[in-house]
This record gives C-alpha cells, structure tokens and sequence, in this order.
C-alpha cells in the first residue's frame, strides 16, 4: 500500500464547506478558476500557499453543510495529497470518494501534530508523526472499487463500455 | 424483530423493484428484512437538481458515456439559487440548463417558481414513501411528507440520471418523540435549534432522524418541513415523519394501508431516543457562527442588529410570513433595521398578496424579494458586510453565509426574527 512523507496545515472542528468554498465562486467557470478562494473565509492566504502533496489535518465534521462537489474537486486540484480529518460529514466524505479524493479518519492525530510538521502516511495502516504510530481504517470495499476505477466516472465508463478518460 | 421507518421504506424499494436491475454499479444481495448498516441499491422515484450545478451534472453525465436519461419524467430541474442572475457568469447556469432540459426531453423545469425544496413538495413531486435524491444538502426537506430523501454531489447525480440506481448504507436511526402543547411564539424552528444544539453539528451524522409524538402530530405539514430541511445540520442523512391525513391533504392524494404503515415498529432497534415536553421548549436562536451554537433568546436580548431576514427554504412559508405579519400589523419596524422577505415559492407569494400579508408587511416596512434562495446562499440583494448582525430564518450561519466573513448571523424562527425587525434587537417574543 501506498506510503508518503507531507507538510501538513491544521484546521479546526466543522470545517464547512462555505470556507472550503463560498457560494459567490461556485459559478465561475472551471475548478481551477475557482481554486485560489479556497478557505478564504477562514484563511484566505492558505490557498496560494499549499504546495503539491501537502496534507490537511482537521478536527470533527470536516466538510460539514452544503452538497457541492467543488469543495472536493477543489482540494483535489490544490494538490493536496490526502485529508485527514477526527470525522467527516457524510455527502462531502461521498463527494471525495467519486472525484478519488483520499479521506482517512484518526481520532488523535490533530490534537498532536503543529502545522508546518511532516508526518509519514501509511495508506490504509497508520500515520507516524512525532516518532509515534496511529492507526487508520480501512474503507468499505464497494468504496474501495470506486477509488480502484478511478472515481464514479470512470466506473460508470467502465459499466458502459467506454475506455477510461486519460 | 421489527424495523425502523428508514429499514421499512428502504425494504419496500428493494422489493418492489426486485426483478427491475438497472445497472447499479454493483447490485447487492440484501436478505430481507433490511436493517442499519446494510449497504443497498435503491431505485430512484425522483431526483432534483439546481441551477448552481446543473452544468456540472451535464458535463459528468456525458463523461460517463450516458446518452439519455433513465426516465425524463423523474427528473426535476429547479433554478432557484442564481434568480435572477447577480453575476454575469449565473446566465451560462441557465442556457447549459436549458440546452440540457431540450436535448435529453426534460419536462419539469422551474425558471421563476420559488425555492426547489418548496416546490418539489407544493408541486406534487415527492409523495410518501418515495426515494428522493437532489444536488442540495437541504434535500431532506421531503422527509417531512414521508419520504426518504437525501442530498448528494453532482458526479452522483449524473450516475443516477443514466441508471435510476443509487447505493445507499441504511442509517441506524435516532427516534426524537415530542409530546405536548408548545407555548405560545414557540415555533418548530424552535425544535429544530433546540435539537441540534442537543445533538451538535456532527451529532446525527449518517443517520436518520424519525419523529414522533402528539406535538408531531399535531403540526401542520409546513412546520414538519422546517424541521426536516435543518436535520442535515445535525449531520443527518434524513429525516422522517409518518404520512398522515394532513400529509394526504397536503399531497392531494388518498393514503394507501402501507403509506399509513411507514413508521417504526414498537420493537425497532434505535441508536438513541430523545425524549422532550413541548412545553419545555423556549424560544432559541443559533449563534454566530455554528448552527449548534443555540442559545435561549432571552439571553441574547438587547444585541443591536442591522438587519432581519424572513424567507429561506427553511422558514420562507405561507405560515411563516403569517406569523411575522401578525406580530409587525399596524407597527412600523425600527428605523435602524432593513427587514427583507422573501415567499419560498411564487403561489405562496400569490396567497400572502390575495391574503393581505404582504401589504401588512410592506406597510411595517420590508422589502418583499422575489421567491427564490435570495441571502440565505449570499447570491442576491441584502448580502451585510464586516460587522453587521443579521436576525434569519434560514438554515445556516456559517462564515461568508451572507456577505464577508464578519458578518455575524442569528437564525431563529419568523416570531423572532419579526420581534427583532420591531425593536431593532434581538427581544423575548
């Protein structure tokens, strides 16, 4: 199974999807164009500054309130590698799934890790930060074939006989 | 042993639609009785989907390889969020919309009639014990007719239009059950803070919310609604109300033996059961900025504020603009407040015009909006700026909700929200 090394950035509990990205932006044309306002109502900075493979570590309820898919799409695009978050809302955590936006929980680690740290994801296993081992979850499999196909998309090209999108 | 009202109503989709497999991504053997934790492909009865991400549904759907809809006639297209266009980019929303509705022999679309959750229930749409899906979060309104709806992405929502299948894991359920007489200015937004300030934002996460109890029973269909668009604040997948004769007369149709059934058994395994007196509850807002950030009203007495908003698919109903038209007839609101209305839907701005509501409340001094999502998504007039306090109706107070992230949002019910237009800050009804 996949194991990478990330800086991370630390966000809080109910982390919505209003600051993951606000309402006004939901029209402009493409996810690229709408990417640089992500998080702007909490830290509008943060998004100019995440670098490719960066992760986020975040309390509970990540991903709390609306339906949009461009709050996935959006982390997606930043390049973030992974969200690590004590829990996630339910349509946002689907939401992830079908763009093949990795998700883990772990209850501790965001009350331990300091932004700016590098930690160790062992992807579907534990994550070490500070010389310390926490374990993660494995998802459910019929998640796991959707990741495996490469998002919903591509699992329902396949279902229709299409070759997957590059 | 017996079911809950999500295991029964899921149970019947399954078995009705036994032989009709439509191409679900993977069809999953469930043994009857369904229960809590099992992870099932239900069919769809019908699905909504909004201006805001209409484009993206278009574009999802033919990535996948879909050359037409399941069922035209199950899909309802609603633009509600960008009327009338505030950005110029709005109006690509409506002609990718429009073009999408033409090609693919949509019928059902709204360009002007109100609020989707609205009008998805007032239109006759969703009826009891119907599988419902919508590209918005506050999908879970139809709970409040009985069905079982939920709020999903637009990538989703464009698997569902080519297969009429959706999986779905079958939430355990938390039963809430009121019994009682609610005091006076007590409204069922009033239950609905209260409960999530009991629960927290993440408290029913995945689960369903069933309610029962003699204060259920006896609130009109409106009030249930209010309560069902805001389970999502707890987390819920959704929530749920036995269809009875005010949901038949709402629906306009006759309840049939096991519509009347769609509730849980006496032998149901619940997550929890919350228990409360509807004479206990008092009136209760949510603070800035967490929708479980719920505290009485009269504490909050004597904040100052610069504006009221009374609309919403939460709270912007025929009762709701009643309810503050009563308490602002023959006054006039405080000179240092703005107080905008906005009607759900066109028929109920039509039945508040005949009625005289809307001349009661013009005369107070609010400004009456057209029907549509307005402030409540900060996509129309009214958006406040870095400091101002606002009184709402609506569903949340997050950061940037309605305007810049300073500004700080109470929701409460249309009394509360009404008596604060009136004094210029927040006030004990």
């Amino acid at each position: 199974m996949e194991t990478f090394k990330s800086k991370v950035w630390v966000l809080g509990d109910d982390i919505d999807t209003d600051i993951i990205i606000p309402t006004d932006y939901l029209a402009l044309k493409t996810i690229d164009d709408m990417k640089q306002y992500a998080f702007s109502p909490l830290r509008p900075e943060l998004a100019g500054q995440i670098k490719e493979g960066d992760v986020i570590v975040a309390g509970k309820n990540f991903g709390c309130g609306s339906s949009r898919e461009q709050a996935p799409e959006i982390i997606k695009a930043l390049n973030i590698k992974c969200v690590i978050a004590k829990s996630f809302a339910r349509i946002f955590f689907r939401n992830a799934i079908n763009n093949g936006l990795l998700l883990i929980e772990n209850p501790d680690l965001h009350d331990v890790v300091k932004e700016g740290q590098e930690i160790e994801v062992h992807v579907n296993h534990y994550i070490k930060c500070n010389g310390k081992e926490y374990p993660i979850a494995s998802l459910p499999q019929n998640l796991v074939d959707i990741i495996n196909a490469g998002g919903l998309v591509q699992a329902m090209r396949k279902r229709n006989g299409l070759e997957p999108i590059k | 042993m017996g079911q809950t009202f999500i295991e029964k109503l899921v149970d019947r989709n399954i078995n009705k639609n036994s032989s009709n497999h439509t191409g679900a991504l993977s069809d999953s053997h469930v043994t009857a009785p369904v229960k809590a934790g099992d992870i099932v492909t239900v069919h769809v009865d019908r699905v909504m989907i909004h201006d805001i991400f209409i484009p993206f549904v278009a574009e999802k759907f033919e990535e996948m390889g879909f050359s037409k809809l399941w069922d035209p006639d199950k899909v309802v297209l609603i633009y509600d969020h960008l009327v009338p266009a505030s950005q110029q980019d709005d109006v690509r929303h409506f002609k990718t919309g429009d073009a999408f509705a033409e090609k693919y022999g949509m019928k059902n679309v709204h360009r002007s009639d109100g609020i989707c959750h609205q009008l998805m229930t007032e239109a006759g749409y969703v009826k009891p014990g119907n599988v419902v899906f919508g590209t918005d979060s506050h999908t879970t309104t139809y709970g409040c007719v009985g069905a079982f709806s939920s709020g999903i992405g637009y990538t989703e929502m464009a698997s569902i239009l080519g297969t009429g299948t959706m999986w779905i894991k079958v939430p355990e359920t938390i039963k809430v059950n009121i019994e009682g007489e609610l005091p006076e200015n007590v409204t069922s937004k009033d239950i609905i803070l209260t409960l999530i300030g009991d629960l927290g934002a993440d408290g029913a996460t995945y689960r369903a919310l069933e309610f029962t109890g003699s204060t259920i029973e006896n609130m009109t269909v409106a009030s249930r609604m209010t309560i069902a668009n805001m389970a999502i604040e707890a987390g819920a997948k959704c929530a749920l109300f036995t269809p009875d004769e005010k949901t038949a007369e709402y629906c306009q149709i006759e309840l049939t033996e096991q519509e009347k059934s769609l509730k849980g058994d006496e032998d149901a395994v619940y997550y929890k059961t919350m228990t409360y007196k509807a004479e206990e509850f008092v009136p209760v807002m949510a603070c800035p900025s967490q929708v479980d950030n719920i505290k009485p009203v009269e504490q909050l007495a004597g904040i100052k504020i610069d504006q009221v908003f009374i609309g919403s698919c939460t709270n912007g109903r025929y009762e709701d603009l009643e309810a503050a038209a009563r308490i602002l007839e023959g006054k006039t609101i405080s000179p240092f407040v703005k107080l905008i209305v906005t009607p759900a839907s066109r028929k109920i701005f039509i039945e508040a015009t005949r009625s005289g509501i809307i001349k009661t409340l013009t005369a107070a001094g609010a400004v009456v909006t057209h029907p549509g999502c307005g402030l409540c998504c900060g996509r129309a007039g009214g958006i406040l700026s870095d400091g101002e306090k606002v009184v709402a109706t609506n569903n949340r107070n997050f950061l940037g909700r309605m305007g810049t992230s300073k500004v700080e949002i109470y929701l409460a019910s249309p009394v509360s929200a009404a008596m604060a237009a009136l004094k210029g800050e927040i006030t004990l009804p």
